[in-house]
């Protein structure tokens, strides 16, 4: 049988990644609580930049449903927000989070830390889907602050100006809140100073994920889940930029070594979808024991944001959220990931259909179907969710995923024992 | 018989079946005993009763490999396949492709397409859940007061055509219930019943080339393979040991790996 194996030599920059986040949340929770700093909450997407030139400590709740998935405290959490009437069929971040505010129970507790901060402000972006902006809306009810965001396009072809200069002006429209909330006046060349960063960083995240292009890959999608937390929650700050040329550093150590995140790689996976918070270690096992990298992914990829440019804040940071996959329409969305493919030489694709995000779900409007037609590859979807593990099935997951990699197997040389 | 054998063990929810080849790829035997709590039992009893079937001595078997869902859990296996490409290279003991090989199991339902070289191009299991599965069927039966065994026998007797429009179990059974307090005959939602189970199998993926059928509830149940034919309008194949068929082609991955390997238990003593 296959024995689990995992990455010949940790990442040492594994190490201040755990200090940076700690340091984060640690922060965030003393302003929350102190009165130090305003404190806002962010979608993962933004838009962050107008908060950090503003002085808000931020936190990202999605961020926060990621870790009560991988913890799985979010199996215990989320069924207090279905009886309080947010339906198991939603975002399970949304309920898992929800009912660890009620249950004031938190895989944050490490940071000393019983609920996750209050916040001052909620400001979300509804370019990945209207949950957050319900979401955001149980917390303003519940402290009384002003829940204010972005009501973006969805399922766009090409991003037009229209586009753009619609989003600009919401987000302008934002800005007396902010301000009035933060108690100082947005300074333009604050904000530059932050969507530089943030552009900074989105770079380094996209040439950090460019390093599994190399074969054998540098780090795989397991890796990029958890190396990808400062791109979501320290995104324009310096210490997110630090990490990422640590990180890239290494990895291009482990490239020029010719040497991968498994110890063999026989084959090379792209993964669609959300990760299975809760299944992250058992999957990562499962295809190391295969000798098969999972090299890329839609998911770590959502956090590179092209367009910004700290010359020209407002449009830029507009269209970099316009041009988010999970904004897009099939027909880019299908060019995506033919180039990603492309990009990443990879062997098979992975579709994660995910029960209770359908936005970040892309099996169900037959994609696979049309990929596996222009790419010529092998396609497998399987079901499951971010956070809500009973829609996933251990054994369910594992045969097809080894079915799929038999099927790789097959059109590769034959290897008849690999499975010994 | 010519030595070395090669046996197949395929560990599926409801049963474990057994299959034994001969150096030549013929099929010896098979064998098919409950799998109940036990995995590791019900197989050492399956290749016990496939050896007594075979009339072949333990150390005649060159190597044993696993299938099903119990496949990592049985320690008379030296190697494993998933059913996905069991069944596929059992039904290509029978049927060249391009085929379409429609396995119905007791806990779930698979679709997978061999091209014309007999390579594995895709698959679809069913999604969490028995609709299209044998589970659907025992919980069927239970609704209309009848031994599973009995279904296909009651369902001869239908007149009516009847739909059950529900996608999830427990409300097909809900479902059930309502028609039978409406006056509806049980022969007749026994008939529904399997057609329901042909629906949500064909709603899985796309048939394409010859379609060959296999799985316990096919061997169990012919009235499945009548509705399969009738809805896909052309021949459905059952090959002989349907039920057997993962074992079988596990069997033979067995003989295409060659001689016994260093996983594989030649001569051990189960």
């Amino acid at each position: 049988m296959a024995s689990p194996r995992t990455s010949e030599a940790p990442l040492a920059s594994s190490a201040r990644l755990k200090e940076i986040m700690a340091a984060h949340f640690v922060g965030v929770d003393r302003a929350s609580r102190e009165h130090t700093a305003p404190v806002a909450w962010c979608t993962s997407v933004g838009p962050v930049e107008l908060l950090r030139a503003l002085g808000y400590q931020v936190f990202f709740p999605e961020n926060h449903g990621a870790l009560l998935g991988a913890s799985r405290v979010a199996n215990e959490t989320m069924g207090s927000a279905h009886a309080l009437g947010y339906s198991p069929d939603i975002c399970s971040y949304l309920t898992s989070d929800i009912g660890s505010y009620l249950q004031k129970r938190t895989p944050l507790s490490r940071y000393g830390m019983s609920t996750a901060p209050r916040a001052d402000l909620l400001l979300y972006n509804t370019n990945q889907c209207r949950e957050v902006k319900d979401w955001f809306e149980f917390y303003g009810r519940e402290w009384n602050v002003p829940v204010v965001g972005v009501t973006s396009f969805r399922e766009i072809g090409e991003v037009q100006r229209s586009h753009v200069d619609a989003i600009v002006r919401q987000m302008e429209d934002l800005v007396p809140t902010l301000e009035a909330v933060a108690g100082r006046k947005l300074d333009a060349a604050r904000l530059e100073e932050s969507v530089a960063r943030s552009k900074e960083c989105s770079d380094l995240w996209r040439e950090v994920l460019a390093t599994a292009a190399a074969r054998p890959a540098a780090l795989t999608f397991f890796d990029g889940t958890i190396q990808m937390g400062p791109a979501v929650i320290l995104r324009g700050t310096v210490e997110a930029c630090d990490f990422y040329r640590l990180l890239l550093a290494e990895l291009q150590e482990r490239v020029k070594g010719g040497k991968g995140a498994l110890p063999r790689e026989r084959f090379r996976i792209y993964w669609d979808g959300m990760p299975v918070w809760g299944k992250l270690r058992d999957l990562a096992t499962l295809f190391a024991g295969l000798d098969t990298s999972v090299v890329a992914s839609t998911y770590c990829n959502s956090w590179v944001f092209e367009a910004l440019d700290p010359r020209d804040p407002l449009p830029s940071m507009a269209r970099a959220s316009l041009e988010l996959f999970i904004a897009r329409s099939e027909e880019p969305k299908q060019r995506y990931l033919e180039r990603m493919v492309r990009q990443f030489s990879v062997d098979g694709v992975i579709f994660h259909d995910s029960r209770t995000c359908p936005n970040n779900s892309n099996a169900r409007f037959g994609m696979p179907q049309r990929l596996r037609r222009t790419l010529g590859l092998p396609v497998l979807t399987i079901d499951g969710d971010l956070n809500d593990l009973r829609c996933f099935s251990d054994e369910q997951a594992r045969t097809n995923i080894e079915g799929f990699v038999e099927q790789l197997e097959g059109q590769a040389p034959r290897s008849p024992a690999a499975h010994a | 018989m010519r030595a070395p054998l090669y046996a197949g063990i395929d560990c599926g929810s409801w049963n474990t079946k057994a299959a034994l080849v001969d150096a030549d790829g013929a099929l010896l035997a098979t064998a098919v005993v409950r799998t109940g709590a036990d995995v590791a039992g019900a197989s050492e009893r399956a290749f016990a009763e496939l050896l007594s079937r075979a009339g072949a001595a333990r150390d005649q078997v060159g190597a044993i490999w696993s299938t099903g869902f119990g496949r990592h859990a049985i320690p008379l296996a030296g190697a494993s396949r998933t059913e996905l490409d069991s069944h596929a290279r059992g039904a290509l003991q029978y049927v060249s492709g391009p085929l379409t090989v429609i396995d119905i199991g007791g806990q779930d339902a698979k679709i997978i397409l061999v091209d014309a070289e007999g390579r594995r191009i895709s698959h679809k299991m069913n999604r969490k859940c028995a609709a299209g599965t044998g589970s659907f069927l025992e919980e069927m039966a239970l609704r209309l007061d009848v031994p599973i065994g009995q279904l296909p026998a009651l369902a001869r007797d239908a007149k009516e055509e009847i739909e059950l429009g529900s996608f999830c179990t427990v409300f097909t059974g809900t479902e059930v219930l309502g028609l039978i307090r409406q006056g509806k005959r049980p022969a007749d939602l026994a008939r529904a019943a399997y057609r329901s189970v042909v629906k949500r199998v064909l709603e899985m993926e796309r048939v394409e080339g010859k379609v060959v059928a296999t799985g316990g509830v096919v061997a169990h149940h012919p009235m499945v393979v009548e509705l399969l034919t009738k809805a896909i309008g052309r021949e459905v194949i059952v090959p002989r040991n349907p039920q057997e068929i993962g074992a079988v082609g596990v069997a033979v991955a067995a003989r295409e790996a060659g001689a016994p390997s260093a996983e594989a238990p030649a001569g051990r003593t189960p």
